[in-house]
């Protein structure tokens, strides 16, 4: 069983995002083991890039703060090899398609085996262009991980009989950021998951209150949460850790 | 494996959010039966013929051939098109098409704001509702589109992310498309984006081609020795290529925006100074650091200040049947003025490009060897600019 499916073993999973290098790496660590001390079952970590379209304003803001501090792939992995040495819990990478690309898909799988992630994300690469990922991945004990999105669909029961690691579900149209409601019939989404595969979902986008993670939590086996996190680093800075791990511990104990 | 749809060569594909799929599936499934429907292809030839001025005329520019001393030059006029640019011809194929499809809402990304002023053209014909992101630094540089736009009833969204400009403006209309994908249907500017874009855009454009091919044929009884475009994200110049691609004695040259050169950093010039990646829904080639960074492009022209090319051009530079030459802002202006006082004739900046390179191979040709140029917009817009540039301020 990979790393990423033990995340789900602790009753509902909390999956906090954050960009790495926001405002600095050294921060990017701190917030890290706060996060994993208040509960925190997953983390994505966030490789900026330059031009994130799937983001909103608050997480594209992290991107550029994050890249203007001068952050790169390969100081990134230096990053999570250094987490490594006390952080247990398992680590997702939430990045874009060229980054990966252009460093060489199989390196980058490489250089996440040989670093300590366990998993990958990358918005811009659906189900139709996966191929050219997941082998690499796969072939290092990484998970390609999946999105499924409210307009999906017909498409749900391939995507679902091909996951690995959880199922990302996007819960309302759009980029990510924060919303007052979510409208989505999620629980129809997620039983049309769960007829096709026993991999846990987890439910993002849009997330921000205890009150909406537990009804997350209700219908799906862990719930992710981004710009909620990233707009307390971004007001905090340096010293955002112990608000970021107090939101956390309020978080996953509203979906407990 | 890469997956084999939407191809061109290693190039193109569909890399874009989930969320997405279903629409470009949608839009790929109806433009597959529309375009072989009788029906949509009469009504769209008479948008073309009777609102947007086609056939463009194939201009002999015979004071420009003297003054060169080589090659025959002609000009394929895309300038006279109604909205004075090649950009019209791609938009009446997608609203109409977007139309069939009970889509009630068009939104674009728009540069030097030529495809913007279009689609908003072509929103109120068809009486649909429009939305039109552009860059803040172009709505500065282009401030009459913008005008035009809101004339034309559309609703101009400035874009002040990233750089400002044509790329963060394809980006903001992505981020829109995935909020809002019922009513809405995204009217991509260029060959570029995911497939089908890249050959809905191309179709649509084919038709300069179409037209070049059987002019000079009645004009000089033979095909033309070169075409020439300029080069942003390619659509007028793919449109040029396009019908000409089989006959290999037929030079294809597209002229790339260098800035202040392929040296320097200040530079658009993807071709000559990208490498292989995957942005805004392709694989391509496109301007970016060693980490795929996408860098952050200049051109003096709004229109061809993007990082990236379209696909079936990186394709075509592959296998070697296209040439793509960079043509520094210096050159671009020299060959907007030179135009103009030669022949009377005010090209877009963007155009210009494809001047100044066929002013540079013209003297090398014989007399009786034949260049195209496409002049793909006409070149009020650019005046302001062009002015400034010169060191002189003018106001409007």
């Amino acid at each position: 069983m990979s790393k990423i499916r033990e995340a789900f073993r602790n009753g509902k999973a909390f999956i906090p995002f954050i960009t790495c290098g926001d405002p600095d790496l050294e921060t990017t660590g701190r917030i890290v083991r706060e996060m994993e001390a208040a509960g925190a079952d997953l983390i994505e970590l966030g490789i900026p890039f330059s031009d994130p379209t799937a983001e909103g304003p608050v997480i594209q803001g992290a991107n550029i703060r994050a890249l203007a501090g001068g952050v790169t792939t390969d100081r990134i992995f230096d990053f999570v090899r250094e987490l490594r040495q006390d952080v247990r819990v398992p680590l997702v990478f939430m990045t874009y398609a060229n980054v990966v690309f252009s460093y060489g898909i199989e390196r980058f799988a490489q250089k996440c085996a040989e670093t300590g992630i366990d998993g990958i994300i990358l918005p811009d690469v659906p189900h139709e262009e996966k191929e050219e990922f997941a082998p690499a991945c796969r072939a290092c004990g990484i998970d390609f991980i999946s999105l499924i999105a409210p307009t999906s669909e017909n498409r749900i029961a391939e995507i679902a009989k091909d996951a690995e690691g959880f199922l990302y579900v996007v819960s309302s149209l759009g980029v990510t950021g924060v919303r007052s409601e979510i409208n989505t019939d999620l629980a129809a989404m997620t039983a049309q998951i769960r007829a096709n595969t026993d991999i846990p979902c987890a439910i993002g986008f849009g997330i921000s209150t205890p009150e909406q993670a537990a009804a997350m939590a209700a219908i799906a086996d862990g719930v992710i949460v981004g710009s909620a996190i990233v707009r307390r680093i971004g007001e905090h800075g340096r010293d955002a850790a112990p608000v970021v791990g107090e939101y956390v511990r309020s978080m996953k104990n509203a979906i407990r | 494996m890469t997956n084999p749809k939407g191809r061109f060569g290693i190039h193109g594909g569909q890399y874009i959010p989930e969320t997405l799929m279903n629409a470009v599936i949608e839009l790929e499934q109806a433009y597959e039966f529309y375009k072989n429907d009788p029906a949509f292809n009469a009504e769209l030839e008479t948008l073309f013929n009777e609102y947007a001025n086609r056939p463009s005329l194939l201009y002999y520019a015979s004071k420009m051939t003297a003054d060169l001393g080589g090659a025959k030059i002609y000009l394929k006029r895309e300038d006279l098109n109604h909205t004075g640019a090649h950009k019209i011809n791609n938009v009446l194929g997608q609203a109409l098409l977007a139309k069939k499809m009970g889509k009630t809402r068009l939104i674009a990304e728009t540069g030097a704001g030529q495809h913007g002023v279009a689609t908003a053209t072509a929103a109120a014909l068809m009486g649909m509702e429009c939305v039109v992101f552009m860059g803040e630094e172009d709505t500065k540089r282009q401030a009459l589109n913008v005008y035009r736009m809101r004339l034309l009833g559309a609703e101009v969204i400035p874009v002040t992310s990233g750089t400002a400009t044509l790329k963060d403006a394809v980006s903001e209309a992505m981020r829109e498309w995935t909020s809002r994908i019922a009513d809405t249907h995204y009217c991509l500017g260029s060959v570029m984006g995911p497939h089908p874009f890249p050959t809905i855009v191309r179709d649509f454009q084919a038709v300069i081609s179409k037209e070049i091919r059987a002019q000079i044929l009645e004009k000089e009884g033979r095909l033309p020795d070169a075409v020439i475009a300029c080069v942003g994200g390619g659509s007028n110049a793919i449109g040029t290529f396009y019908h000409f691609i089989p006959d290999a004695d037929v030079r294809l040259i597209g002229c790339e925006a260098a800035g202040r050169g392929i040296d320097t950093f200040e530079t658009a010039a993807t071709i000559n100074t990208g490498k292989l990646g995957i942005f805004h829904g392709m694989k391509s080639y496109f301007c970016q650091d060693e980490y795929g960074q996408i860098a952050p492009v200049y051109s003096i022209s709004a229109g061809l200040d993007y990082p990236g090319i379209g696909p079936e051009h990186a394709h075509l530079h592959d296998t070697g049947r296209a040439e793509y030459v960079a043509v520094t802002d210096d050159e671009a202006v020299n060959a907007f003025e030179y135009l103009s006082r030669t022949e009377g004739i005010i090209p877009a900046i963007e155009s210009a490009h494809a001047v100044a390179h066929a002013m540079k191979i013209a003297p090398q040709m014989a007399k009786d060897q034949i260049i195209v140029i496409t002049i793909s917009g006409r070149g009020d817009k650019d005046c302001a600019a062009i002015a400034r540039y010169r060191g002189e301020d003018i106001h409007e």
